[in-house]
């Protein structure tokens, strides 16, 4: 039951996998990209899940609260950076994907190659 | 008196990183130029301050906000840092000053602004990084440049450059991402992210699992940001369709910042802690090192365009720096660093004189470019110059690095032996292809009409600084040398 | 002036006189070739000032740069150098003079950039002769493979391009593939490259090792021409002759096989190679190539080509006479760079005289030949009987140390060697002298000619009485060359 227990880091690992999986398979390169934020999107829930303390409230000071229980912070500051750093790779990446859409008239990734070796 | 100099550090950083919306509000013509050089040369300038106090035998440390580490957040300047910053910012300052009438050319008017803004900010994340002193700010920093760097690189006149940055973005991503997922399980099982706190704390968890796969990720993360073999196939394309100043200044210094963080995690962060971790270090790496040398060096020999041949070149010089931290001696590191300074001469010098070419020539094929050393004798003779740097011909700084890495070798016995043959079959390769362009050049018969003789004289200014930078640190390399001792020293301070 | 100034200014010179050829050569081509020729001179006079000092036995020294701990760019003249710098020196003179009188007769193009790289090649043979340690020799080695393409591939034509290639590249690989890997394991198991009378590899190498050292350095100073790095020789015979002269019959050449003996002597040490059987296989491989290069020769009609394949013989002639490792014959290996210097120069410059007279490059074509061109067929076969070490001439004295050396050492392949050798030489000479002499001359191929222009005809008869010159007057070098195997420091 133990592994079962950590349920938190199963879907860390199924839904990076998943990304992973989509980012190097798939040839379509909006698809591709949407890998990518699956797969960093799952890092972000492995951070989050270890600050996650069971119980834990908002480390905020409150007045008739004695020794509250607080999850910890840090984890959600710092993903909360990652997040805009992930939204600003997305954001390029389909910038790009429009230009090359412009371009070379596909977002297929064997058709750009196709027409790069004529 | 305020000592000014304590908050160097933080200027590296602030400097670029607030030109970059300033130079965005410049709309005349050639102001954002102007204001990119300015900032770039101010960051030189602090960068060289920052160098003498490291030679001087200070060493940077810095608190944001006078919060202590490892609360707040720490900057910390060392000789390695130093000399990894000079070398950013130099080429940072020499593309920028090379590229005006290049990047005129290939970019439109109204767009000149974002794209120097872009060029701070990829400067600004580059410096990040080796002055930070803290895990996430460096990932922070890392993507500023990545992001900041695929906006440059698509910059490129040739629509293949959209692909080749779709690559680059796609595989820099996932080195990013699996760097963040290591420092995340360190941060799971020690509650830190300052380098040097983590380095004492993860002793007490050194035997768990996490740590060791935490090792896995942020290695094979970082090897992928820096192009090491065979993680490398983003490289070629984007450094051969960026514009050119663009190529002058990513092919000097963006792989050299991964190394950089790669060295330091695996030396500081893990050697101390994982047992046997510097045996698995040179197992893993050195094989992939000698690879990378010879069969990059091959490819490059049979390539036809101009840079995405040195591009390649690049990837086997990765090697050589690879092969000196993979020796996991004194001498190998001494070497590996001196190579970071030294190949980012001979690279930038090159590009710089490939940048020449491309004032004249539309395509830079090796074919096309026959006779052009009667049309660019100066341009040629720079080329000639840091070409012999690559190669490793004694008198140019090439030749230092590669007499560290030979004498370092040679101290691993027979295994070393063989490495030296690998280093000098390389070696005669480069010698190989660097020789192809420069017969193309003397003795190849122009074709077609020729349109005008010698590259503008500022840009051909500039390249010869570069070139020239190779001459004096070969014969002179007593800075390069003393900083790459000194980082080399750090760095070992905790193997046995 | 002090003797390290001295030293200094003999590199220098031939570079400035470099400047002063490309600002003089927009005046006037008079004016362009008086630099040269006053360039030439000061820098022989700078380099002979030197000798009265090594004569009393000192060793002046200039040191330049440190470039890394233990790695300096420093010079000292010492014995061996002083005869290299010394001769190269002088001819260059002679061989300016000559310069002159070829490239006007032949109307050749950019003969501006001709005298510039021909200057700065002097410059780094210069260099190469004073070099204290093996870094700056190797700088300055290079910087003389590179000058002195530009000279091989002058004409600039496609056969002329190829050739050049095979010069450079052969050259270039050896150096970079062979030469810098053996310096830096002398480095490395000596902790210096510092040249030092006794060698400094005794005690630090022992076994095959040292054998594979040797092998690493003979071949990797391809300039020394030893079998199988010898076809660049052959190939460096597209450049115009005063090149072929100066360059690959004196200073090119003479680098190649001084520095082999430099390393023998200095880094090595004659007892150390001597006592160690691993190091035995060069006497062979020298001695292969003196024999089987001889029989090339003996198969060439191009007179020139015919040259190349006697001066690869020579060379490897001085080779096997270090090797023997013999007092006596390494007197005689310094002797014989001298004698076949004067020599060979001559007959290059006769073959130069002759193409710029009557256009004729092959032998077969030379019948009668004697009786339009006396002075220079006179030189030929002064120059032609020193090669084959007739008395009177200089050849014979480096030949009579050379066997004294070999049976000192009872080195019985060395002896048989020089016999037969001796033969051949005779074998592939005698022939044209005979022809240009004594056969009648064929009508279908003559054309009317006389001699060469004067400048040309001078050249070759003051080498060609420096040649009879050697024989008589000898006695500075012996001197000089025996502080050497004496050890003087």
């Amino acid at each position: 039951m133990e592994l079962l227990g950590l349920y938190h880091y199963w879907v860390f690992a199924v839904l990076l996998m998943i990304g992973f999986y989509a980012v190097i398979a798939k040839s379509n390169l909006i698809k591709k990209l949407i890998g990518l934020s699956i797969f960093q999107s799952a890092v972000f829930l492995l951070y989050i899940t270890m600050g996650k303390v069971d119980g834990g409230t908002a480390p905020i000071i409150q007045a008739g609260v004695e020794n509250p229980v607080f999850s910890n912070p840090l984890p959600q500051v710092l993903i909360l950076t990652a997040i805009v750093v992930g939204i600003s790779t997305t954001a390029l990446g389909l910038g790009i994907v429009v230009r090359i859409k412009e371009e070379y008239g596909s977002i297929e990734e064997s058709d750009i190659q196709e027409i790069d070796r004529r | 008196m305020i000592d000014w100099s304590v908050h160097l550090p933080a200027l590296q950083v602030i400097v670029p990183m607030l030109s970059a919306p300033f130079a965005l509000l410049l709309r005349p013509r050639g102001l954002a130029w102007a204001a990119a050089v300015a900032a770039s040369l101010f960051a030189f300038a602090i960068a060289v301050m920052l160098t003498l106090g490291v030679l001087d035998g200070r060493n940077f440390e810095y608190q944001m906000g006078n919060w202590p580490a490892p609360y707040g957040i720490e900057l910390g300047v060392d000789a390695f840092s130093a000399l990894v910053l000079l070398v950013i910012t130099g080429a940072s300052s020499l593309a920028l000053l090379a590229g005006r009438r290049s990047l005129d050319a290939d970019i439109e008017e109204d767009r000149q602004p974002l794209f120097y803004a872009a060029w701070l900010l990829a400067l600004a994340g580059l410096v990040g990084i080796p002055v930070a002193a803290d895990a996430f700010n460096i990932f922070v920093f890392m993507e500023i440049s990545s992001l900041a760097s695929y906006v440059l690189i698509a910059g490129g006149p040739d629509r293949r450059a959209l692909p080749a940055v779709f690559k680059y973005l796609i595989m820099g991503t996932i080195g990013a991402t699996f760097y963040l997922i290591g420092i995340g399980l360190i941060y799971l099982m020690t509650g830190t992210l300052n380098l040097a706190d983590m380095e004492l704390r993860i002793h007490e968890v050194a035997d768990q699992k996490p740590i060791l796969v935490a090792a896995g990720f942020i290695t094979i993360g970082l090897a992928l940001k820096a192009a090491v073999f065979p993680l490398h196939v983003w490289l070629p394309n984007a450094y051969t369709y960026a514009p050119n100043a663009v190529t002058v200044f990513l092919a000097a210094c963006a792989t050299k910042v991964s190394l950089y963080l790669l060295l330091r995690f695996d030396f500081l962060v893990f050697q101390p802690n994982l047992i046997g971790h510097d045996v698995q270090f040179s197992y893993f790496l050195m094989p992939l090192a000698v690879l990378a040398i010879l069969i990059a060096s091959l490819v490059a020999l049979f390539e036809k365009n101009l840079k995405r041949l040195f591009a390649y070149s690049s990837v086997a010089q990765i090697g050589y720096i690879l092969l000196g931290a993979s020796l996991v001696s004194v001498a190998g590191l001494t070497a590996s660093v001196v190579h970071i300074f030294n190949h980012a001469l001979a690279k930038g010098a090159l590009f710089l004189a490939i940048a020449c070419l491309a004032t004249r020539y539309s395509s830079l094929r090796l074919e096309n470019l026959a006779g052009a050393a009667r049309r660019m004798p100066w341009t040629m003779g720079a080329f000639v110059l840091a070409g012999f740097s690559l190669v490793g011909v004694p008198g140019t700084a090439g030749f230092i690095s590669k007499w560290y890495l030979m004498t370092a070798a040679l101290d691993h016995g027979s295994v070393g032996v063989v490495l030296v043959m690998a280093i000098v079959i390389s070696s005669l390769i480069a010698l190989a292809y660097v020789w192809r362009v420069i017969e193309a050049a003397y003795f190849g018969e122009p074709k077609g009409a020729a349109s005008g003789g010698e590259a503008p004289v500022g840009i051909l200014a500039v390249t010869w600084i570069a070139a020239l930078a190779n001459l004096y640190y070969g014969l002179a390399p007593s800075l390069p040398v003393t900083l790459a001792s000194t980082a080399a020293e750090s760095l070992l301070r905790h193997v046995p | 002036m002090s003797s390290s100034t001295a030293i200094l200014m003999a590199l220098a010179l031939p570079l400035v006189g470099a400047i002063g050829i490309a600002l003089a050569a927009r005046i006037g081509s008079n004016v362009r070739e008086a630099v040269t020729l006053l360039t030439a001179s000061a820098l022989a006079w700078t380099v002979w000032g030197l000798l009265p000092e090594l004569m009393a036995g000192g060793r002046p020294s200039a040191g330049l740069v440190e470039v890394l701990p233990g790695i300096e760019i420093a010079f000292r003249v010492e014995p061996l150098g002083m005869l290299f710098a010394a001769l190269a020196s002088m001819l260059w003179i002679i061989n300016s003079i000559y310069s002159i009188g070829y490239m006007r007769g032949n109307r050749e193009s950019h003969q501006t950039r001709f005298y510039i790289f021909f200057a700065i090649a002097l410059s780094a043979t210069m260099g190469i002769a004073f070099a204290d340690n093996l870094f700056t020799l190797f700088l300055f080695y290079e910087l003389l493979t590179l000058s002195t393409y530009p000279l091989v591939s002058h004409k600039g034509d496609a056969k002329t391009v190829q050739s050049a290639r095979t010069y450079l590249g052969i050259l270039l690989t050896t150096s970079i593939g062979l030469l810098l890997p053996a310096i830096i394991w002398t480095y490395f198991v000596a902790g210096t490259g510092t040249f030092t009378p006794g060698g400094i590899l005794d005690g630090k190498l022992e076994g095959p090792a040292v054998g594979l050292l040797l092998g690493l350095f003979v071949f990797g100073i391809g300039k020394a021409a030893v079998m199988p790095v010898h076809r660049w020789l052959p190939a460096a015979m597209v450049a115009p002759t005063p090149v072929s002269a100066l360059l690959h019959a004196v200073a090119v050449v003479k680098a190649g096989v001084f520095t082999v003996t430099k390393v023998i002597v200095y880094i090595f040490g004659i007892d150390f190679l001597f006592a160690e059987p691993s190091g035995g296989w060069l006497l062979y491989a020298t001695a292969f190539t003196v024999i089987a290069a001889s029989v090339v020769a003996l198969r060439q009609s191009n007179l020139k080509r015919m040259l190349a394949y006697s001066t690869i013989g020579q060379l490897s002639f001085v080779l096997m006479a270090a090797a023997i490792l013999k007092p006596l014959a390494e007197i005689g290996a310094a002797v014989h760079m001298v004698a076949h210097a004067f020599g060979k120069i001559t007959l290059f410059f006769a073959a130069g005289a002759i193409y710029t007279a009557s256009k004729k490059t092959e032998i077969f074509q030379l019948r009668g030949i004697g009786r339009r061109m006396p002075w220079t067929m006179t030189a030929f076969t002064i120059g032609a009987l020193s090669m084959i070490g007739v008395p009177p001439t200089g050849g014979f004295v480096s030949k009579w140390y050379i066997l004294a050396g070999a049976f000192q050492a009872e080195n019985y392949v060395a002896i048989a060697t020089i016999v037969l050798s001796t033969a051949l030489n005779a074998a592939y000479f005698l022939p044209i002298i005979y022809l240009a002499w004594f056969a009648q001359e064929d009508s279908t191929l003559s054309n009317e000619h006389g001699e060469a222009p004067f400048a040309a005809v001078l050249a070759l008869t003051l080498t060609a009485a420096l040649t009879l010159a050697f024989f008589f007057f000898n006695g500075t070098l012996l001197i000089l060359e025996g502080q050497i195997v004496q050890g003087t420091p």
